[in-house]
């Protein structure tokens, strides 16, 4: 059996007296797509604000290749819910960010990155300010700015959930793709629980605030599963049952209401 | 295109030239009409006619006013770029000089000038230091603002690659300030001239403010009008060069609209 890469061991934390994560246990394992599904304000945002260094826990820990993670050594790269692109740089200072506050020169950041623009299917817009660019587009560029920071794992905080239904299902097909490619390690913050069952090997499920690790899924699908012949179909099962699973009483109402 | 571009903004200065000629022809028609003296209210024919002739004095006093708004304007830009970073990186300092910086705004230049010119004498120093005292403020809020702007996603992000304050400062929060700094140039460049105007009436050798007191004293307000319309004239190109500057140094902000893209 493989060695989880990253483990959270009963992780708990609280932000004045209101709990948010509650023994919050999950692992990932090497080139793995996790995804972390949850209702909104469950404190999903907040497991990545541990794993940046942006927050600490209150109790538990967090072991990465099997030590306990030190912040300083950023095995992430972070893509947040928003671009975030600065409408200051152009498109291709936007991606070499990362590369760039790692102390890398402005122009051998620029050949680094500038190969992957074709891949990304932003050729041609290097020089644009991403204000030119359409919301798909910017995405792209965004988790490009993330990939080329070469980090171990990838950290995508909801990152379609901006863009238009038709939109963030070309990107949902674009990233799988990608992600057969390449095999990066993902781990993938979502409240769309189609779009979890279609990308991820397993899904952890979150119970509204204080969050708990409420079940977690594997989706042992065919993969390319958007153009696969059976797996659309198979992935609807799940997630039926997924979302059986989230509208039923236990989970919706908060504890100590029910008897 | 360009021709139709230029044939739509000459459309829309329409009603503000339609509007600045009838009240200029209004003026003139009274002046002729009741007599009232030269030496009371000048026809604006007769302030330009004498704006023309005295066109060489004008120039000579322009120039030094000129020379102080700049250079006091300079000095009021450097000041609030190490003060307002001053006050990003330590909450002590802002707690410590915010409110010098708000009592500052609250002296009377009616009161102050004429102190500075005491202290500093008749030459450029109390020039530049008057003009760098009224247009430092706004400045000063301008950046501090911006640099409040910047997104939280973006400091997050930089955060999580590692960028030391220092670093975050310098590829966030000081880009995103840009916009404000723009516009907070745009305000105080318009009382940085009329500032040296005013310092040199309270005192000066040469310059439009201590031309256009000689001019009254000597009962020629065609000569103060001409005066008035070359501070204005400078101020009207002061603004503009704001424009410019923002279009070659920050080209990634949506000038038509003043808003962040």
């Amino acid at each position: 059996m493989t060695e989880p890469l990253l483990r959270l061991d009963r992780i708990s934390l609280s932000y004045s007296e209101i709990d948010v994560l509650q023994d919050i246990s999950l692992d990932v394992l090497p080139g793995e797509f996790v995804s972390i599904l949850g209702p909104s304000g469950a404190g999903k945002s907040t497991i990545f604000k541990l794993l940046t260094g942006a927050a600490n826990a209150g109790s538990g820990e967090i072991q990465f290749a099997g030590k306990p993670l030190i912040a300083t050594d950023r095995p992430f790269a972070f893509m947040p819910q928003r671009d975030a692109l600065m409408p200051w740089r152009r498109i291709i200072d936007n991606t070499t960010l990362g590369l760039q506050v790692q102390g890398m020169r402005r122009k051998e950041a620029r050949k680094r990155v500038a190969p992957l623009f074709k891949e990304f299917g932003l050729g041609g817009f290097e020089q644009h300010y991403p204000q030119a660019l359409s919301g798909g587009m910017r995405q792209r560029a965004a988790l490009l700015r993330t990939v080329v920071q070469d980090r171990p794992v990838l950290l995508l905080d909801e990152p379609f959930g901006a863009l238009d239904a038709l939109t963030r299902n070309q990107m949902q097909i674009w990233l799988e793709a990608m992600w057969l490619k390449h095999r990066w390690t993902i781990i993938l913050i979502t409240h769309d629980v189609r779009e979890a069952v279609m990308l991820s090997d397993r899904i952890h499920l979150l119970s509204p605030r204080p969050a708990r690790v409420e079940r977690t899924i594997a989706v042992p699908l065919p993969r390319a599963r958007f153009s696969h012949p059976t797996a659309r179909a198979e992935a609807a099962a799940i997630e039926t049952s997924i979302l059986d699973f989230l509208l039923s009483p236990q989970i919706r109402e908060p504890e100590g209401l029910l008897p | 295109m360009r021709g139709r571009m230029l044939r739509n903004h000459a459309f829309r200065a329409l009603p503000a030239l339609v509007a600045a000629s009838s009240l200029l022809l209004a003026w003139e028609i009274y002046c002729r009409a009741s007599g009232i003296s030269e030496t009371t209210l000048p026809a604006p024919s007769q302030v330009l006619l004498q704006a023309w002739l005295n066109r060489e004095a004008l120039w000579a006093n322009t120039v030094p006013t000129l020379r102080a708004t700049l250079l006091g304007f300079s000095l009021s830009l450097v000041l609030a770029f190490l003060l307002s970073m001053a006050i990003d990186f330590s909450a002590l300092m802002r707690r410590a000089l915010f409110p010098i910086f708000i009592a500052s705004q609250t002296l009377p230049l009616v009161a102050i000038a004429p102190l500075v010119v005491l202290w500093f004498g008749f030459g450029l120093l109390p020039k530049i230091l008057l003009v760098a005292l009224v247009t430092f403020f706004p400045m000063l809020v301008a950046l501090a603002e911006g640099y409040a702007s910047t997104e939280n996603e973006v400091e997050d992000l930089l955060a999580s690659m590692g960028a030391s304050r220092w670093k975050r400062f310098l590829l966030a929060r000081l880009p995103s300030a840009l916009p404000y700094f723009f516009a907070g140039l745009r305000i105080s460049i318009t009382y940085a001239v009329v500032a040296a105007i005013f310092a040199e009436y309270a005192g000066a050798a040469k310059g439009l403010g201590i031309y256009m007191l000689n001019a009254k004293n000597n009962f020629r307000p065609d000569l103060v009008l001409a005066a008035v319309l070359v501070s204005s004239l400078l101020t009207l190109l002061l603004f503009s060069a704001t424009w410019a500057v923002q279009r070659l140094a920050a080209p990634w902000i949506d000038s038509t609209s003043g808003r962040r893209p």
